[in-house]
């Protein structure tokens, strides 16, 4: 569905971001990309979805693909019309607009009027605590709440391809799991494809059913999700686990640096 | 008594033309972060061009008004294509810049045109008799002003409030990247800011040259819609209408009651931003400006 063949992204003409980027997402799955900060997963996205050009990026190299249609050096408005929706990192609801407006706002691109209030009924249904603050300010709803009405605000436009950018970022561990259960939910019951960009690899592994790992600008190893679970690398890389299968002590772990630290 | 009450009508008349305009300013300011200081030369244009098709091509007065907010919007569009749209991404102070030398070169085609001599609607928009409201003599003009400025600020307050491209706009007023994440296209939403600030301010232009007559010190009006703006909060549409009011009614009255008082001449002028440094004083977000929403 979507393609993404050995893309550069420069930002300002001299930071190369992206060094050649290759991922494909499959229609109707679930792909995760995981990785540190900074190794350019929400560059990816932004990317593909076309907001790199507000802030002076640009795609030089390679191809973006989706449905077998270039994309790359389109205007982010008109991709969100043809199917690919981004939820920007960290809610980024309009905040002076209340709950209701903002999904009216997600499904700016629509002309069906009536597919719009079933869709809206939709979302009040996977988040009914939106329902309940319906007409409040989202400035005022909890950061919970927020992540709910972006996501919401997401699936007014009815994408094809929905683009989630760390939906968990600053949420309770319990809320990350609703978010994250109603994120599979959304997949199974829409079948709207999603590319999902995570911190918390855990998480992502479980979601997702093909993994890609990003470091510095470049896919340093993909596979479907249960393969990468059981990496070596990985688990004890991004899962926290060594070989052994134990958590590994932070005591342990860090204890020269820390020793070494002291003493300089 | 009555001369108070007189005051305080031509101050409602009046504000509400100030709020017609400030309403313009605000949708700039609020969508685009652009401080239009040729606001008030927009209002002269569109009260000029208005003139030349009444008084000089004889054009019937719907027709003309028709004409003009044609004229307005196309203006509008013009400005922000060529003027503004290159702007976008410099740094505020050189957008401002722009907007100053926009308004002198507005002003100057206006004077280049017409000239500089005081011109008078013949025949005038209202008819001249007054109407007998209460035991007062109202004039016409006057009255329909006030209620067609309120008209048009309760249709523009349900616009935001409901259309579709109302709510988009407050969105994009919000963050311009994230509006754009969601399909609205930012840009044609800046023209349709500039198109309807345009468009209110000649209409504004047109009623106040109705009732005063026009000469290029219109243009001041624009200045004078600042005070109403900045009380009413830079960002908040139904504070710049209740600004626009609460301004007109408190300059006719301090005019007023110090002429007759005192004998002091010219406090027309002054009053406004008398108001404006103590209402920043005391609130400096305006009455209703956001104070950015903080959850703790």
């Amino acid at each position: 569905m979507l393609r993404i063949n050995n893309i550069e992204v420069v930002y300002n003409d001299v930071i190369l971001v992206l060094k050649g980027l290759s991922l494909h997402c499959e229609e109707g799955k679930i792909t995760t990309l995981l990785g540190a900060n900074g190794a350019g997963k929400s560059t990816t996205l932004k990317a593909i979805s076309g907001l790199l050009k507000s802030e002076e990026g640009e795609v030089t190299e390679g191809t973006i693909e989706f449905m077998g249609e270039k994309i790359n050096g389109v205007d982010p408005e008109k991709i969100v019309r043809k199917g690919v929706f981004q939820v920007m990192e960290g809610r980024r609801v309009f905040e002076d607009l209340n709950a209701i407006e903002n999904l009216r706002c997600g499904a700016y691109t629509r002309k069906d009027k009536a597919g719009v209030k079933r869709d809206m009924d939709l979302v009040f249904d996977y988040f009914p605590r939106l329902r309940e603050r319906a007409t409040e300010l989202a400035g005022y709803l909890s950061g919970g709440e927020q992540q709910m009405l972006a996501i919401g605000r997401a699936l007014m436009a009815r994408p094809k391809l929905l683009l989630l950018d760390e939906p968990s970022l600053g949420l309770a561990p319990l809320l990350v799991k609703e978010i994250f259960s109603i994120i599979r939910k959304i997949n199974e019951e829409e079948k709207t494809t999603i590319l999902l960009v995570e911190q918390n690899a855990n998480l992502a592994l479980q979601t997702g059913s093909y993994g890609y790992i990003m470091e510095n600008g470049k896919v340093v190893l993909d596979g479907p999700c249960e393969k990468l679970r059981q990496n070596e690398d990985v688990k004890e890389f991004y899962l926290g686990v060594g070989e052994t299968g134990h958590k590994r002590s932070f005591k342990n772990a860090k204890h020269y640096k820390r020793r070494k630290r002291w003493l300089s | 008594m009555e001369f108070y009450i007189q005051l305080v009508v031509s101050g409602l008349v009046l504000g509400s033309i100030y709020a017609l305009v400030a309403l313009g300013f605000a949708i700039i300011y609020k969508s685009t972060g652009v401080v239009n200081f040729a606001q008030g030369e927009f209002l002269m244009i569109g009260a000029y061009f208005c003139f030349g098709m009444v008084v000089q091509f004889r054009v019937p007065w719907f027709w003309a008004f028709v004409l003009t907010l044609i004229f307005s919007i196309v203006l509008g569009l013009l400005v922000e294509r060529l003027i503004l749209r290159p702007m976008i991404g410099e740094p505020i102070i050189s957008i401002i810049m722009v907007t100053i030398g926009l308004s002198s070169v507005l002003r100057s085609i206006v004077q280049a045109i017409w000239g500089t001599q005081i011109q008078v609607y013949n025949p005038p928009l209202f008819p001249d008799a007054p109407i007998q409201i209460a035991g007062m003599p109202v004039s016409q003009v006057y009255l329909w002003s006030f209620g067609l400025s309120l008209v048009l600020l309760v249709l523009f307050g349900l616009f935001f409030k409901y259309s579709k491209a109302g709510v988009a706009m407050r969105a994009t007023a919000f963050s311009n990247q994230v509006a754009l994440s969601m399909g609205i296209s930012v840009k044609q939403i800046f023209a349709l800011a500039w198109c309807i600030a345009s468009v209110v301010s000649a209409i504004g232009g047109i009623l106040i040259g109705n009732i005063n007559g026009i000469n290029s010190q219109l243009a001041h009006f624009g200045l004078k819609v600042f005070p109403a703006v900045i009380l009413g909060g830079l960002d908040s549409i139904l504070g710049a209408a209740l600004g626009g009011i609460i301004i007109g009614v408190l300059e006719n009255l301090s005019d007023g009651i110090l002429k007759t008082l005192f004998g002091l001449q010219g406090i027309k002028e002054v009053a406004p931003f008398v108001i404006l440094v103590v209402i920043l004083m005391i609130k400096p977000y305006g009455l209703f400006g956001t104070e950015e929403i903080e959850r703790v």
